[in-house]
């Protein structure tokens, strides 16, 4: 048995795991998170997608062990301060989700997806490397391609997180009052504002 | 992404206020935060944790199992095979008077046998305090074999494949005229074979059961399309009566027919929670959910057609071949749509089966109609090409008056419409019918068309509604949520009928202590569960108008309930004076008023299935009743490697009424990118020696990703069927129905190639 200690959403946890155990398997058997799904086991689907210090993993392919010290963010901690965070409210207005299973992996896996596009992280399908690419409607569904959803609410996804995406966008020209049509940082600002009051 | 909706009025008893309404899902908040519990996600103190071990073998006698590594491995509790597991009765024998009959998965009884009917049976399972001392400890057990022979490949079986007989439920042929005569007298036909692969459903929730004895009562947390079957199943199992039983099934994470059926992990998590007398829980690994639920069928199917220069079809020929287990499973309806689609002037469908040393096949999203489709849509395609018809103009000159097979009428039909809609959102006239003719820079652009089809069913489901002194309703039924937003359209309903807002109403659904829902399967949930909740409420509205009626105070008094409205809460006369439900309710000193329809007594459920059954056959005899549409596909193939990939959708339905705008667009969206998957990756491949399936994984089965698939855009004609509850037609499965021909035929049109065997993948273009 090995000693972790975790910060899952803010609180300090210290568990006492066989090192064999998952991060998954420690956030949902040790710690009661049942947020984070299981779909797999093997990283194959993203329904075990959460945040670590910001960066999404998939938390089935990782050892609990791994993570000591880290800060962790489960779909149970993504609201800050009451409000649910602008990508849950999304998801629900438009339908991004049927059985809803695959949902915290998506909404977490969306939260990085526009922390890595903000620190200009290019895609599979990004044409110009050098610079910021814009975030379309492709560039979305490419970077969220290891978040599988079975019950195919894959267009509700990527309208939710475009939606998001613009919001933040606006909310950054009137910030700073320097376009960048489509871009995602203040989204990912945002959330990693939410991680870091924690 | 817009959605067209209604252009006619709703029909009485519909009001309209909510129904049709996109409202947002009433379990999103629980959805988006990690708040729904499914089955693996209930807490119970002294938790165990349950895995099982698979036989490598098809066929054979277990003749040595080695427990003592698993046994020594710290926190193991129990090591269960059949040499040390407690007795089980059989499945029951099915039967089509106890419908609950037809849950069984396998006829294997677990674990009380040394025998090993298919390549990856459970054999032991392991229960353990942690989950992974019980993955680990389950990897340990080593299982020695006496081999029997196994036929397991079902390409090399075919040529054996008897005729399926015909039941109350289902018929495996029919026929009209002399359709292999007019096949060989038609100046222009085509006689082609198609091949499908087995499929799996794939529900991102693996299926996982929590179950929980307490003496000889039992508590089952189950993702389950069917909380009774599996209720009824496990008192028949374990040997209990059914009331013993509570099944409980908020929330399902995807199921897509593979979680209606009681497969072994259900059964043997309640055996290890017996024998280890403590709460066991098991959550199937992915691989676990291959080698112990069943997926569709593979099929080898047969498209002949032939018609005059007239563009007319003359002879419509369709015949199947389709696998089940030798120890369960049961014939696919590959040829139903044959029989509704054209009008042909001979028709013969016939199905055969294979019987295989293989797990059970089970249904599928559209069991038949999504393969079927497949097959007659690509072929009517091909016809269309050779007649030099465009192949939706082929399909106008084709269209039937009346049901092709037998003459009976349709209940409802608007195929012209749809394609008519679709076609024009589609833009289909800029299509340009030469294959290849059409480039998108080095992209090599096909359009495809093809038709959607599925009947519609309606089961029986008794409910309760009940109508609170602070204005409150709620309404109860063990029906099935997998994300259909079961909850959501019931609520619209039930708000319409009673007149009271929709945040008033709440919907309890998913639990065995309900009143019997129906399953979640056929696409008919929705109409089932709409039909006795509309009974009912009108059944409440009576007994709060006698209530008040009752009263000299009332306003109400002297009325009667066909002069009045339910509206703002309570009833009242246009425009004059009324009362709400909660002064009804208050004069009268009552705390709330409840009506059933339906019953749960033994006598009451024998009535509600017999009343079914009448229901069934009465409407089978009169009306042909069914979902269709016009499933619009772009594809863009690349000419180098044959990628290729899905560029635009619009899919035209026409599924009368549609109760919530925003998830039955969802549902048919879901369809469409099932079928996409079946299209061009998803196969299940099954070791042709041993029969073991060789790809049990999401990572070597491709389910579509996100950037598999474009913005779909799905419309409706929005006219209720006059035969259906608020004329609704169910949607879960239409929308599957027809993709991989409009794929298929697309691909051709980019390429010029024919692609008859499923999936399209780019080995088959170059
Ligand atoms: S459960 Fe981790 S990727 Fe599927
Ligand atoms: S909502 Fe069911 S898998 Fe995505």
């Amino acid at each position: 048995m090995v000693d972790v200690q975790l910060r899952v959403n803010g609180t300090i946890e210290t568990l006492d795991l066989r090192p064999r155990v998952s991060l998954l398997d420690a956030l949902r058997e040790h710690l009661g998170l049942t947020g984070t799904k299981k779909g797999c086991d093997q990283g194959a689907c993203g329904a075990c997608t959460v945040l670590v210090d910001g960066e999404r993993i998939n938390s089935c392919l990782t050892l609990a062990v791994q993570y000591t010290g880290r800060s962790i963010t489960t779909i149970e901690g993504v609201a800050g301060g009451g409000e649910p965070h602008p990508l849950q409210t999304a998801f629900i207005r438009n339908d991004g989700f049927q059985c809803g299973y695959c949902t915290s992996g998506q909404i977490c896996s969306a939260i990085g997806m526009l922390a890595e596009h903000a620190a200009g992280a290019p895609s599979a399908v990004t044409e110009h490397l050098a610079s910021r690419a814009e975030l379309t409607d492709v560039e979305i569904r490419e970077r969220m391609s290891g978040n599988l959803c079975r019950c195919g609410a894959y267009n509700g996804i990527a309208d939710a997180i475009g939606e998001v995406a613009a919001a933040a966008a606006v909310q950054e020209v009137t910030e700073t009052g320097a376009v960048r049509r489509g871009s995602a940082a203040g989204a990912a600002r945002q959330a990693t504002t939410a991680e870091a009051a924690r | 992404m817009t959605l067209t909706q209604a252009q006619s009025p709703p029909r009485p008893g519909a009001s309209g206020r909510l129904v049709g309404k996109p409202i947002d899902r009433v379990d999103g908040g629980a959805k988006t935060s990690g708040a729904a519990r499914y089955a693996a996600e209930y807490p119970y103190p002294g938790l165990a944790y349950a895995a099982l071990v698979h036989s490598t073998v098809a066929r054979g006698r277990i003749t040595g199992i080695e427990t003592a590594g698993a046994a020594a491995v710290p926190g193991v509790l129990a090591v269960i095979t059949h040499e040390n597991a407690p007795a089980m009765k059989p499945a029951p024998p099915m039967s089509v008077l106890n419908l609950s009959s037809l849950a069984t998965g396998t006829r294997v009884n677990y674990l009380n046998t040394d025998e090993v009917h298919w390549n990856g049976q459970p054999v032991a399972v392991v229960v353990a305090e942690t989950q992974d001392a019980a993955l680990h400890a389950a990897t340990l057990v080593r299982v020695t074999y006496e081999e029997f022979a196994a036929t397991v490949g079902f390409t090399a079986e075919e040529p054996n494949a008897k005729p399926q007989k015909s039941d109350m439920l289902q018929s495996g042929s029919a026929s009209k005229g002399d359709a292999e005569a007019a096949l060989a007298a038609a100046p222009v036909s085509v006689d082609l074979r198609f091949t499908t692969p087995q499929h799996n459903h794939n529900a991102i929730e693996p299926h996982a059961t929590t179950a929980v004895w307490d003496g000889d009562r039992l508590t089952v947390h189950e993702g389950t399309q069917n909380v009774a079957w599996v209720r009824d199943h496990l008192a028949a199992r374990f040997g209990i009566p059914a009331g013993s039983i509570r099944v409980i099934s908020p929330y399902v994470g995807g199921a897509f027919g593979g979680k209606t059926m009681v497969w072994a992990g259900t059964i043997l998590t309640v055996l290890a929670a017996r024998v280890t007398g403590r709460p066991v829980r098991m959550m199937l690994t992915r691989e676990g959910v291959y080698r112990t639920v069943g997926g569709r069928t593979p099929s080898a199917q047969r498209v002949a057609l032939g018609a005059g220069a007239d563009g007319r079809l003359t002879s419509l020929i369709h015949t199947s071949v389709t696998q089940v287990g030798r120890v369960g499973g049961g014939p696919e309806q590959v040829t139903s749509q044959s029989r509704h689609l054209y009008d042909a002037g001979a028709i013969l469908v016939r199905q055969s089966l294979v019987e295989l040393d293989t797990l059970s096949n089970t249904i599928m999203r559209a069991p038949g109609e999504s393969i079927g489709t497949f097959a007659l849509e690509a072929a009517v395609d091909e016809l269309a090409y050779k007649l030099d018809l465009d192949p939706i103009e082929f399909r106008m000159r084709n269209e039937p008056e009346r049901n092709p097979i037998d003459g009976k009428r349709f209940a409802h039909r608007m195929l012209r419409e749809a394609y008519a809609l679709g076609a024009e959102r589609f833009g289909w006239s800029a299509r340009t019918p030469e294959p290849g003719s059409m480039r998108d820079g080095r992209w090599l652009v096909g359009m495809g068309v093809a038709s959607a089809y599925h009947p519609s069913w309606q089961l029986p489901a008794n409910v309760t509604v009940r109508l609170s002194a602070d204005g409150t309703v709620l309404v109860r039924c063990g029906f099935h949520e997998m994300g259909m937003g079961g909850a959501t359209a019931q609520a619209q309903i039930a708000a319409d009928a009673l007149g009271v807002p929709f945040e008033a109403v709440r919907v309890e659904y998913g639990d065995s202590v309900l009143p019997t829902g129906p399953g979640a399967g056929g696409s008919g949930q929705t109409a089932s569960v709409a039909a006795s909740l509309l009974t009912a409420c009108e059944k409440l509205k009576r007994s709060m108008l006698a209530l008040a009626r009752r009263s000299s105070g009332s306003p109400l008094r002297g009325r009667r309930l066909n002069g009045l409205r339910a509206r703002d809460g309570g009833l009242w006369t246009e425009p004059g004076p009324g009362e709400t439900y909660a002064a009804i309710l208050a004069r009268a000193g009552r705390p709330h008023l409840e009506v059933a329809v339906g019953s749960d007594t033994r006598v009451g459920a024998m009535v509600g299935q017999a009343r079914f059954m009448a229901k069934f056959l009465r409407d089978r005899r009169r009306w042909m009743k069914a979902a269709c549409g016009a499933q619009f596909c772009e594809v863009r193939v690349d000419p180098d490697t044959g990628e290729v990939r899905v560029s635009r959708w619009v899919g035209a339905f026409d599924v009368g009424t549609v109760i919530n705008a925003k998830t039955a667009a969802a549902q048919l969206r879901g369809g469409i990118v099932m079928g996409i998957g079946m299209a061009l990756s998803e196969e299940t491949l099954v070791d042709p020696r041993n029969g073991r399936i060789m790809n049990p994984g999401l990572g070597e089965y491709h389910v579509p990703v996100h950037a598999d698939i474009p913005p779909i855009d799905v419309c409706y004609l929005g006219d209720p069927d006059p035969t259906m509850p608020l004329g609704l037609i169910g949607v879960g499965e239409v929308g599957i129905t027809g993709v991989a021909a409009a794929i298929a035929n697309a691909v051709h049109h980019a390429t010029g190639r024919r692609v008859r065997d499923l999936p399209i993948t780019l080995d088959k273009l170059l």
